[in-house]
């Protein structure tokens, strides 16, 4: 669990070291996300340490936004100023985008099918 | 005995308090989510969150000193992306597949998620600096941060738009995609990974493994898609 954790940990630096050496617009631990996915590709004995710990830690992902949550309750006074537009445009914004996604995947999803009979 | 008042200045500035009253406020939240059977609007960050932000408010505590203890959880969230690698390559195969339905449900989904939240808060008044806040409010926590402190928003105001995007998601998500009938674990989770981020891979991941596993794709393309079109969609609005 230690070796696995040191390695997850090292994907992440090396992602954050690279975003930033060239300031791509990509975030650190996305860059460790593609290395690490990278590196499971290659290795077998990669994918045996890491595995346990990665679902582990993956089972609890909720907790983990729970302090920036708490977030929420220190901007209250500029979300309740703003309560109209930001409340309508998240829930709104966000029931659209679901849509739309799942039904474009659906979409193009029988087209491929169609192409291959 | 000591005055209680000594003990508590003591807790209050130091990182123990605040880490094990956010632990044990999740787990409540999990254990009420679990009690409903998992009924979306019993959400446990959001039950997490209101329990905390009234412990706060009632003792008086400023986010700030919160947050000494609860960066340690807090910390978690780079690592966890970083193994969201695991589920994508367990998925592989399936993912080789259906490279142009994601392709095609990523880039619809983040342009609407992103372009469709600036234009409503821009009818209904929102200036410059909130829309700069708003725009990445769908990408995963810590990008959206950065994206929106590059373009001149407002990073924490940021912070707290995209955990109630993911609360929100993880709520309508499964009456409103049932609602239009799609049936798709595939498509259902790529389209929650997307509009909603983590909290909304999560909550795909308590439904259904395949639809987590598409989430935590969709989670992770969109990260990388909004940093490109949020500037763009931006310059729409000013």
């Amino acid at each position: 669990m230690v070796a696995a954790f040191a390695f997850i940990l090292l994907f992440q630096l090396l992602g954050e070291v690279i975003s930033r050496a060239w300031l791509l617009p990509v975030p650190g631990p996305v860059l460790g996300m593609l290395f690490l996915l990278a590196g499971l590709f290659c290795s077998a004995r990669l994918r045996a340490l890491v595995q346990p710990t990665a679902t582990g830690l993956l089972s609890h992902l909720s907790l983990l936004f729970v302090p920036v949550g708490v977030g929420v309750v220190a901007h209250m006074p500029t979300l309740l100023d703003h309560g109209a537009a930001l409340g309508v445009s998240l829930v709104a914004s966000t029931a659209l985008a679901l849509v739309a996604g799942a039904a474009t995947f659906t979409f193009v999803a029988r087209l491929g099918k169609k192409d291959d009979t | 005995m000591t005055n209680p008042a000594e003990i508590w200045s003591y807790l209050a500035s130091q990182p123990l308090l605040w880490l094990c009253a956010t632990l044990f406020a999740y787990w409540v939240g999990d254990a009420v989510f679990r009690a409903t059977k998992r009924q979306p609007y019993a959400n446990p960050v959001a039950i997490a969150v209101i329990l905390l932000g009234t412990v706060l408010w009632l003792s008086d505590t400023p986010y700030e000193a919160y947050f000494e203890g609860a960066q340690f959880v807090h910390f978690m969230l780079g690592p966890a992306t970083v193994c969201l690698a695991v589920p994508l390559y367990a998925n592989r195969n399936e993912v080789r597949r259906t490279w142009k339905p994601i392709l095609a449900a990523l880039v619809v989904g983040s342009t609407t998620a992103i372009f469709s939240a600036l234009a409503i808060a821009w009818a209904l008044g929102a200036d410059h600096e909130l829309l700069a806040t708003l725009a990445p409010k769908s990408a995963t926590a810590p990008v959206a941060i950065g994206i929106s402190e590059a373009m001149g928003g407002q990073p924490t105001l940021t912070a707290a738009l995209v955990l109630l995007t993911g609360i929100i998601g993880a709520i309508i998500v499964t009456p409103l995609l049932n609602l239009f009938g799609f049936r798709d674990w595939r498509a259902r989770g790529l389209a929650t990974g997307v509009a909603a981020h983590g909290i909304g891979t999560a909550r795909a991941f308590q439904v259904h493994e395949q639809a987590g596993a598409f989430a935590s794709i969709g989670m992770g393309l969109n990260a990388v898609l909004t940093a490109l079109i949020a500037p763009w969609a931006l310059s729409f609005f000013s």
